[in-house]
């Protein structure tokens, strides 16, 4: 087992499909000679040259399209859109031309390609640079939603992506950049859709995705050591397709949901899992399900308001203490 | 006394035609196809069976005829929401065409698509697309993936004046150029941008052609009702394409007889500008040439009816199609051909 940092676990899992697979090829700002501004693809343009990955210029609608054509006629992209706020400039080619490209067709176009982006808070970055936007993406119908949370993940899952025939939204947590933990050496590939259950308890299950997953699983331990509470954790992973089959046998056999969520409150994905749950599970129930999210309010970029404003280990503690009590 | 210089005939133009009999009547026959499936798909639109909307071409068939009697089999075309021609000079079928803008079951698309979104991956017609622009970015992504698999495949792209002056058409300009991508921008210039004159929008007189330096382009202006005229610019972009030298942009000048839409009637024109265009109306201007040059009135007559007799065989077979059933509502959504979202 490899100690890899979630940022070197970028790269590796990019490495290990672009040896394996000729029709992979990577394109973005600044991810060739430069490495990446967040460095997660540094000693790629040496290994792999520049045919196979390019430097672009600031144009997201031609990094994504650009993508989406080489898809549609026999290679399998990854493009990187630096920071997922500036989705929105691109958001057409995401929304109304990937998505749905086979589904109008009728199946005559496939649509093989990752984007992967750094989303999400924690970096004093301000509103435009900080967003957790998974959500948007789990809303269009035909695109598949992934956000990994440990390095073994972002290499796993990142090559189950660039394998995947669909257009898949790779969102990688940047303040998990710098993590790090153990990969699997050799070939390391998981499975598109699966949640994992990464700590078991009787108690309740909590739900929780990318940076929210390691702040729950602490909060989880101080529940357990402080008032014996004992705490399933869930990593989603994977919002499209969505392992439900998992998170409602673990909230089934805890009779309590939380969702963690650092996505802004409205429409964020623990309010479909709500839906579900009280819709398929609720005689299981044992309390009201309880989402813990960021408020909806654009984030703030001065340390003290954004650590206000995403969940945190305390705030997750207290507000599963709380509804426990 | 020297000899008086032979006075130039027009038999000594057609020896000394480039492009031959042989092409002319494909770039006639291509474009009597695109005419009389529109016109049908008009008469079908007033028996109320052409539903939702429909952008026709009526006027503008030189320049997808041009391109399709060019384009090899293999190469990749790209065209807009006002697609029907573009679909079928790479060879879709009437039957498909016509059966998908009646949401037939044997339409190109099964009726999930419609008239908007016609495409045949077989015939290389790689889909039409109804946002404005968002085709220029994605052809240049199939034109990228048929260099770096070095496949001798060009990509062609057609678009509309108002098309200039969305973001992606730059975004697309550029990336192309820069990577020296075998692609070719196809501009149709019909004077309009769905109703507003294109002129009183733009900042320069010809909406692509004057961005072209921009992008170190060459400015290329073609007479667009003149599918000879876009036929040897077609064939000079693709063989520059094919050779490594990259990307071409072209407009086409047009006019479109009818309004943007279905729903337009396109009042908007100042009195007398159809009718000084109709007078330049392609298939007329073709059908004189090829008389002109020696072809019978009863060929080209035999030639008009044969499409016709095409035409309305395709339509009774669409018309006899059953509508898609519920079966396939939910299929191709994932690649394994499901919708699935979850377990």
């Amino acid at each position: 087992m490899a100690e890899l940092t979630y940022r070197e676990a970028v790269a590796d899992g990019i490495r290990q499909e672009m040896k394996r697979d000729e029709s992979v090829v990577f394109l973005g700002e600044d991810i060739a000679a430069a490495g990446g501004v967040f460095k997660t693809t540094v000693g790629l343009l040496d290994e792999f040259g520049p045919i196979r990955v390019r430097d672009t210029p600031i144009s997201e609608q031609a990094i994504l399209g650009a993508a989406m054509g080489a898809a549609m006629t026999g290679l399998r992209p990854i493009a990187e859109i630096m920071f997922s706020d500036f989705l929105a400039v691109c958001w057409d080619i995401v929304a109304n031309q990937m998505a749905k490209a086979r589904y109008m067709t009728n199946g005559q176009i496939s649509v093989p390609l990752v984007v992967r982006t750094a989303n999400g808070g924690g970096s004093r970055f301000g509103a435009q640079h900080s967003q957790s936007v998974e959500n948007w993406a789990m809303a269009i119908p035909g695109i598949k939603v992934v956000a990994p949370s440990s390095p073994a993940d972002v290499k796993g899952l990142l090559a189950a992506a660039i394998r995947d025939d669909n257009p898949v939204l790779f969102f990688e947590q940047k303040s998990l950049y710098a993590v790090k933990g153990t990969v699997p050496d050799g070939e390391h590939i998981e499975e598109l859709g699966k949640s994992k259950v990464i700590r078991q308890g009787s108690d309740v299950t909590i739900v929780a995705l990318a940076l929210m997953v390691p702040r729950a699983l602490e909060a989880a331990e101080r529940l357990q050591e402080i008032d014996g509470i004992s705490a399933t954790v869930v990593d989603v992973r994977s919002l499209v397709p969505l392992d439900t089959s998992t998170i409602l046998s673990e909230v089934s056999r805890t009779g309590r949901m939380i969702t963690v969520e650092e996505n802004p409150r409205l429409c964020g994905w623990g309010a479909e899992l709500s839906s579900i749950v009280a819709e398929e599970l609720f005689f299981d129930l044992d309390g009201p399900i309880i989402r813990i999210t960021s408020p909806h309010i654009p984030l703030a970029s001065a340390d003290h308001l954004e650590d206000m404003m995403i969940p945190s280990v305390d705030r997750i503690y207290e507000e599963i203490r709380k509804s426990m009590s | 006394m020297a000899k008086e210089p032979e006075k130039k005939s027009l038999k000594n133009y057609v020896s000394n035609d480039d492009i031959g009999e042989d092409v002319r009547r494909e770039l006639f026959r291509l474009q009597l196809e695109c005419r009389h499936v529109e016109q049908k798909a008009y008469d079908l639109f007033l028996q109320n069976l052409i539903k939702g909307t429909s952008h026709l071409g009526l006027g503008q068939e030189a320049i997808a005829a041009g391109f399709g009697g060019a384009m090899k089999e293999g190469d990749y075309t790209f065209c807009t929401y006002r697609g029907h021609n573009h679909t079928l000079v790479r060879g879709a079928s009437m039957t498909g065409v016509l059966g998908e803008l009646m949401g037939r079951q044997c339409g190109l698309l099964g009726g999930k698509g419609g008239s908007m979104h016609l495409t045949s991956v077989e015939h290389g017609a790689m889909g039409s697309y109804a946002i404005i622009g968002a085709h220029l970015p994605i052809a240049i992504g199939a034109a990228w993936s048929a260099q770096y698999r070095k496949s001798d495949q060009v990509t062609v792209c057609f678009f509309g004046d108002g098309t200039t002056n969305i973001g992606a058409f730059h975004e697309a300009l550029n990336m192309a150029q820069v990577w020296k991508l075998p692609v070719i921008f196809v501009c149709e210039n019909n004077l309009y941008m769905e109703y507003t004159p294109i002129s009183e929008v733009t900042a320069v007189e010809n909406p692509a052609a004057d961005r072209a330096s921009a992008y170190g382009l060459e400015s290329i202006i073609v007479d667009g009702n003149d599918a000879d005229e876009v036929y040897r610019h077609a064939m000079a972009a693709l063989e520059k394409a094919r050779e490594g030298e990259g990307p071409s942009l072209i407009e086409a000048k047009t006019y479109r007889h009818s309004g943007h839409s279905r729903a337009d009637p396109g009042d908007y024109r100042p009195d007398g500008e159809l009718e000084s265009w109709l007078k330049r109306d392609p298939l007329p201007m073709y059908r004189n040439r090829l008389l002109e040059f020696g072809l019978a009135e009863d060929e080209v007559v035999e030639m008009e009816e044969e499409v016709i007799k095409r035409v309305d065989e395709a339509t009774e077979i669409a018309k006899s199609s059953p509508p898609p059933t519920e079966e396939v509502m939910a299929t191709e959504v994932w690649a394994d051909g499901s919708s699935t979202w979850r377990n």
